[in-house]
């Protein structure tokens, strides 16, 4: 090999290190920055991971809303697919347009307590809005509880 | 009336964008010159009618028409008048609209300022933009006209969305547009020269100031999109890596690879192939990412089950343009000789590794963006991808680039010799280390390694472009002022660019380490520190406004010396139409700090709010790189070597 061939190979070979490096860094970050979506009905069922990040979602249940005395800043409220509800904790100021009865997302871990503490929640700013996760939540929680019924008439 | 005139404008462009599109091909194919003649008069056709059709939509706008289905959704009579103009673009149809006018507006620039090419080539260039064209007004006839009636008509509109009721929503989406669309002209170019089979330098220099005149827009665009999310949304962030942020990120970063590239390419007639893929490569992202924003694949990939119209012509579309421009690619590219030798170690090489750099940043933020709705159509999970994985990967990709770019002024083309460079170097990257590592301590005296890393390259950056430019212009025997001006208009375009990189990397790395946020109930007479500075809530009063009722608060900010330096007035607006409340944060803007209050909500049984205060250290360093980056690429596009080579060209066609 020339002198000037091997120049163009350890430049190739130092883009091809820096592609693998990038590459590896990458599926790194993706494996740790995933965050799964779970509905309140597998929460309730445990499938949803303890103290460890992850999306839960549904409407918000009326009458459910509370803030704490106190600083006034951490909130309590449940949010349900109509078949299981889990209690979301929250401390700071909710979005614009969250409402009970809306259909919020939130991101945070589940407690041992069973309290789910979300880092953050999200109502998208349009009315009519649903997420499509609860959306589809909603739908299976909504089989699932005309199940129910029919087991309970039988 | 009116609206059926647009919706007619529509048509006869969309039949001059299939003349457009067709004829000149063939008759460049076959030699017939006055087929070929046909591109220049039919695209400035399509511009006058699309011009037509977009005035059109907005008297119907001012004239509150409210049996047009578009503007009954996104106007009402008691919309301030700017905001019934601006709403032309707030909403998916008019985007669309938006778009398509300002691809047949580039299209006419083209036939302006052409004259001095060899006429196969621009009539092929014009076909192009006509195909394009045609894709574009077929989606808008066929699935998304925004004059279609509304029967019965409605009473009132339902009224523009107020997060889009602001100045900088005004402006943002032509900017943005206009910057995505740009990036048409080197991307038809290229199809042309690939039809042709031969590349050479005078493509190259004619592609330059066109991509950085569209790069300028894409960087203003996203810049006063960012600052608006800033001031506007609420919580005081200016980047979310959002999927609709990083739509219009991706053709940035891949349209400043192919910016370097075509440098390369005209000074040293190298990476020829490799412009052409990073041409192909901006513009299909470009359209991807108009996509991605309007087709409402990202609210749900399922919307696109409901309404599969939309979603199948766009797939479509974007198959056959990214299909069929890569299949020539893979035709063409081998006949297309490689320029210029140059050493492993030039700035040749550099810009290489740069380009490399920018592909690989540009493909992390494609997979963290696409990945969840692949994985969601594929019925495999709904996950999400946040802002850390972006974060994880982009720095590290973008620290050793940034670190690179200060060898960019001093590096010379062709060979170079490291030792060289280091020796002409090493007392500025000491005086970077230095003052890099030790700027975050003396202003906020804590630092982190990520912090001084970054705050080192950002310096580095700085100081290599002044030494640059005080060598220059200090070497000239005709004294300062001839020494400055003997600098290149493109070299002094590069200085300035990544000088705004550096600061606005100052500014990203500052306000991410030392923001202080607090969520705080406050009532009147509280008072609440942040950052040094005290934030007293006087009061609150309700007030009646065009559209909407607002509680605005009263908020005085004194410094630690006890000194009012501002007076905020944050409101929480209720927009009665939507019946939508809107936070309208308060900001005082300053060259080292931003003070922001915005309203949260009232808290029930009491007369107490929660509050955002929140102190931001330099982030308008963000907004300031950016402007000074467009700058450069104002100066890049301006420079008078490409009107020097047009009058040449014209007078050598003289007889």
């Amino acid at each position: 090999m020339t002198p000037k061939r091997k120049k163009r190979l350890l430049l190739v070979l130092l883009i091809i290190a820096a592609v693998a490096g990038a590459a590896t860094l990458m599926m790194k970050a993706l494996n740790e920055n995933i965050n799964l979506f779970y509905s309140p009905t597998e929460v309730a069922a445990g499938k949803a991971p303890l103290g460890h990040t992850f999306r839960l979602g549904g409407l918000v249940a009326e009458g459910s809303l509370n803030r704490d005395a106190g600083d006034g800043l951490t909130v309590h409220f449940d949010v349900t697919d109509e078949a299981e509800t889990v209690t979301i904790a929250y401390t700071g100021i909710l979005p614009d347009l969250f409402r009970e009865g809306q259909g919020i997302v939130a991101l945070g871990k589940l407690g041992s307590n069973g309290i789910f503490v979300a880092d953050e929640v999200l109502a998208k700013h349009d009315e009519n809005y649903m997420p499509p996760e609860v959306a589809e939540a909603l739908e299976e929680g909504h089989k699932q509880s005309i199940e129910k019924m029919k087991g309970a008439t039988q | 009336m009116i609206p059926e005139l647009g919706n007619f404008a529509l048509m006869i462009a969309l039949s001059i964008a299939i003349v457009q599109g067709v004829i000149p091909i063939i008759g460049a194919q076959r030699g017939i010159s006055n087929w070929m003649a046909l591109a220049r008069p039919a695209a400035q056709g399509q511009f006058f009618f699309l011009l037509l059709a977009i005035i059109l939509l907005g008297v119907s706008f001012v004239q509150d028409d409210f049996s047009v289905r578009y503007i009954a959704s996104n106007s009402n009579s008691q919309l301030p008048m700017i905001y019934k103009v601006s709403a032309i673009w707030g909403g998916h149809e008019g985007s669309l609209l938006l778009w398509t006018f300002m691809l047949s507006m580039w299209g006419a620039g083209v036939t302006w300022f052409s004259k001095s090419l060899p006429s196969i080539l621009t009539s092929r260039a014009i076909a192009v933009m006509g195909l394009v064209g045609i894709g574009f007004l077929l989606f808008l006839l066929l699935t998304s006209n925004p004059f279609d009636r509304l029967i019965p008509a409605a009473v009132d509109g339902r009224d523009l969305n107020p997060l889009l009721q602001d100045p900088g929503l005004i402006i943002h989406p032509p900017l943005l547009y206009m910057g995505y669309v740009g990036f048409v002209v080197p991307f038809a170019f290229v199809i042309a020269a690939l039809i042709d089979g031969h590349l050479d330098a005078t493509w190259a220099r004619w592609s330059r100031p066109w991509t950085a005149v569209a790069w300028v827009f894409l960087t203003l665009g996203i810049g006063i999109g960012s600052w608006w999310a800033y001031y506007e949304l609420g919580w005081g962030g200016w980047w979310f890596w959002d999927p609709v942020e990083n739509a219009s990120f991706m053709p940035w970063l891949m349209g400043t690879a192919l910016l370097h590239s075509l440098a390369v390419t005209e000074k040293r007639g190298a990476f020829k192939v490799w412009t052409v893929l990073l041409a192909i490569f901006t513009f299909s992202l470009s359209l991807l990412g108009t996509f991605l924003v309007r087709s409402g694949v990202l609210v749900s990939v399922h919307a696109f089950a409901a309404d599969p119209s939309r979603g199948i012509f766009i797939l479509m579309f974007l198959g056959i343009v990214i299909g069929g421009s890569l299949a020539l690619y893979a035709w063409r590219a081998p006949m297309i000789r490689g320029g210029g030798k140059f050493d492993s170690f030039s700035r040749e090489t550099l810009l290489l590794v740069n380009n490399v750099l920018l592909v690989v940043a540009t493909l992390t933020v494609l997979i963290g963006t696409l990945y969840p709705l692949i994985l969601d159509a594929l019925e495999m999970g709904k996950i999400s991808v946040g802002p850390p994985y972006f974060d994880a990967v982009f720095v590290p990709i973008m620290l050793p680039m940034s670190f690179l770019i200060g060898l960019s002024a001093v590096i010379r083309w062709k060979a170079d010799k490291p030792k060289r460079v280091f020796n002409e170097q090493k007392i500025t990257l000491l005086a970077a280390m230095v003052i890099g590592f030790s700027l975050p301590f003396l202003i906020f005296n804590e630092t982190s390694i990520q912090l001084s890393l970054s705050s080192a390259v950002a310096v580095w950056i700085i100081l290599t472009m002044l030494q640059d430019f005080w060598n220059r212009s200090s070497s000239n025997k005709g004294g300062f002022i001839n020494g400055v001006r003997s600098i290149s208009r493109s070299h002094l375009a590069m200085l300035v660019a990544h000088t705004g990189l550096g600061i606005f990397i100052i500014g990203v790395g500052f306000t991410t380490a030392f923001s202080v946020e607090k969520d705080v109930r406050m009532e009147p007479g509280s008072r609440v520190e942040a950052g040094g500075y005290t934030f007293h809530l006087d009061g609150m009063a309700e007030r009646q406004g065009p559209n909407y009722t607002t509680i605005e608060g009263l908020v005085y900010v004194y410094n630690a010396d006890n000194e009012q330096v501002a007076v905020l007035y944050p409101e929480k607006r209720f927009y009665t139409v939507q019946s939508m409340p809107m936070t309208e944060a308060s900001i005082d803007e300053g060259l080292f700090r931003d003070l922001y209050v915005a309203m949260g909500e009232p808290i029930k049984n009491s007369n107490a709010w929660a509050m955002r205060v929140y102190y931001k250290p330099f982030i308008q360093w963000i907004w300031m790189g950016l402007l000074i980056m467009s700058l450069g690429g104002v100066l890049a596009a301006t420079d008078p070597r490409y009107r020097k080579i047009v009058r040449r060209a014209r007078a050598s066609q003289q007889p």
